[in-house]
């Protein structure tokens, strides 16, 4: 089974970076310590017998009062097996920053703006990290928890 | 004396994010060598409206009137993404016919997109009376859905559990008429692009993307299938009952703009397919028509049920007209999960009975509600510019943790920068059309 193929070489290739692996609602799902993140990646993408190509989505949750709070969450499809795999990697800190993995897959490129733009999370090596939804004036990250959603921003443009 | 001497620059030009020629509120910055792209920056972010951050503060049925704006032109594909996903993530079944209404909708939804997507590129080359016929063709397949839904585009029509209401009566004798004259329509404008001098040439080998290029970039859908890689999650992972539904996944061969144009023709012919198999195949609802021929007023019903009259209610096939269409108890068995999670009682049920009262309340009163248990859970669907997914996490209360959409024209846009170098500054446009990029999913 694929599944348990794809959990077993995670285990054996970085069993020490591995916080947990179970597979919810038929969904596998492994979490890895922030810093194994590029290497785990590339693994999921040129092993052979994995091939996950597809870099579906990437995105983040803020878990706020928890400890660490941050999860960026990469959501893996392999068009050779047919098989869906989501990754989560743990962030804390008040300046959260993981690698980028723009150097593997060229869509990171547009998701990882859109995470910094949300969350503040930095993403390191990344090409042309700047807001993308939003304005560069804009104040704060608004899908952290602790944004308010009544908040206004400043006024841009010319002072009348 | 005169210098000979030529100075040599680029020259920088802003197309958007008011133009024209874009559909959408989009900027493309680009830098010109005479007439060639050396490079193109695309800007997007104008159509913000907060989507995620709005869903984690209200309820789980109130993110529907939200999702219906993501893709604007086929807003019950998104509805019943949300659903599904959250349906997964309780656990709960809808019924057999409530699937085969979910593959009727989506499927006109599809076809509604995809004559938008090409009507409007086919516009920007000078084909004005394409457009005219596809809009007159989207129009009688609106009118269908405004039948069903009670709306045009603002739909809603999506539950955690079901939909809002049984399909109308007589809906399959007038759906398919329509399909066929859908057909001719696609005919029409086949004739007249397909072999036309003009399209043919702006569209034949511009806007190049090579499969390993669009696979790096996750690109999905129309888009993806131009470039020769047949993945559509309809048959890759079936949802609903498409796996019951006998149908093709057209694919191109070179990635060029022409070949997204006959992917998606093709694509609605596929999903006229489906729309007519479904309809013979969907299981029968319940008979249209009360035994007695009686229709009851919501408000008699309401005041009979106040009075403890309760008896003919429950025995009787009433028809609630018109603001409660679909919520009787007979239509509504077939549209709705049996689960008490997320169920709303039938109206007769509500007014005549204490338990029915007290569910009803359960599911709609603040803070109570659909509470689908801890977890997270991504569902995809296959929407009309490629994957559709939605991530939710849920932390055990009425209102989601997180509402994460993937949406499909993102990477498209990403990746859009990337295909305009080197080509023709009037390229841009026929290139921008088969994104059939839409600001309400792009930008959230």
């Amino acid at each position: 089974m694929t599944e348990t193929l794809t959990l077993a070489k995670i285990k054996q290739a970085f069993g020490a970076s591995l916080i947990e692996a179970h597979s919810q609602l038929g969904h596998d799902t492994v979490v890895i310590s922030k810093s194994a993140i590029l290497d785990v990646a590339r693994m999921l993408k040129t092993d052979p017998e994995l091939q996950y190509n597809y870099l579906m989505d990437l995105t983040a949750v803020d878990y706020w009062k928890r400890n660490p709070r941050f999860e960026v969450v990469y959501h893996l499809y392999s068009l050779a097996n047919n098989q869906r795999l989501r990754v989560k990697a743990p962030l804390g800190g008040n300046e959260p920053e993981i690698d980028s993995l723009t150097s593997l897959w060229a869509g990171a490129n547009w998701f990882e703006r859109e995470v910094y733009d949300m969350f503040g999370i930095r993403f390191k090596g990344h090409p042309d990290l700047r807001r993308i939804l939003l304005y560069p004036e804009f104040e704060g990250h608004p899908l952290r928890k602790d944004y308010p959603i009544t908040k206004r921003q400043p006024l841009i443009g010319p002072k009348v | 004396m005169a210098s000979t001497e030529t100075i040599s620059k680029t020259m920088f030009l802003n197309i958007g994010p008011s133009h024209p020629a874009m559909h959408g509120t989009v900027r493309i910055a680009v830098e010109l060598d005479g007439e060639i792209i050396r490079s193109a920056d695309v800007e997007i972010g104008y159509l913000h409206r907060a989507f995620e951050k709005h869903c984690e503060s209200g309820s789980y049925t109130q993110c529907f009137p939200y999702t219906d704006r993501l893709n604007y032109v086929s807003p019950l594909i998104n509805n019943f993404g949300f659903a599904a996903a959250v349906e997964k993530l309780m656990g709960i079944e809808v019924p057999e016919r409530c699937n085969y209404i979910r593959v009727i909708m989506s499927e006109i939804s599809r076809i509604c997109d995809h004559l938008t997507s090409i009507g409007a590129s086919a516009m920007e080359l000078g084909a004005f009376s394409v457009f005219l016929y596809m809009i007159k063709a989207r129009e009688w397949l609106w009118e269908l859905v405004e039948e069903v839904t009670g709306a045009r585009l603002t739909v809603s029509y999506g539950r955690v559990g079901g939909v809002k209401g049984d399909l109308t009566e007589g809906f399959a004798e007038r759906c398919r008429p329509t399909l066929q004259k859908v057909r001719s329509v696609l005919k029409e404008v086949d004739d007249l692009l397909t072999h036309n001098r003009i399209f043919y040439d702006r569209m034949k080998g511009v806007g190049f993307i090579a499969q390993e290029d669009a696979i790096e970039h996750g690109i999905t859908g129309p888009f993806l299938r131009a470039s020769g890689v047949a993945y559509d999650v309809r048959k890759a992972s079936p949802y609903f009952v498409y796996d019951r539904m006998n149908f093709d996944i057209p694919v191109g061969e070179n990635g060029d703009n022409f070949d997204r144009y006959l992917v998606r023709m093709e694509e609605m012919e596929q999903s006229i397919r489906i729309v007519e198999q479904a309809l013979d195949t969907i299981p029968e609802g319940p008979t249209n028509v009360d035994p007695e021929g009686r229709v009851i007023e919501p408000s008699v019903m309401a005041d009979l049920g106040k009075i403890g009259k309760t008896l003919g209610l429950l025995t009787n096939e009433v028809l609630i007209e018109p603001t409660l269409q679909g919520s009787e108890k007979r239509l509504h068995a077939a549209v709705y999960t049996a689960s008490k999670q997320a169920r709303i009682p039938p109206k007769e049920q509500v007014y005549s009975n204490i338990e029915a009262l007290m569910n009803h309340f359960k599911v709609v009163m603040y803070g109570h509600g659909i509470r689908p248990p801890k977890g997270e859970v991504y569902y995809a669907v296959e929407g009309a510019n490629g994957e559709l997914g939605f991530y939710i996490v849920s932390d055990g209360t009425d209102k989601p943790w997180r509402v994460r959409c993937r949406p499909p024209c993102f990477p498209i846009m990403a990746a859009l920068g990337k295909i305009l170098i080197g080509s023709q500054l009037a390229d841009i446009v026929p290139t921008f059309g088969s994104v059939n990029m839409i600001g309400g999913e792009l930008d959230r």
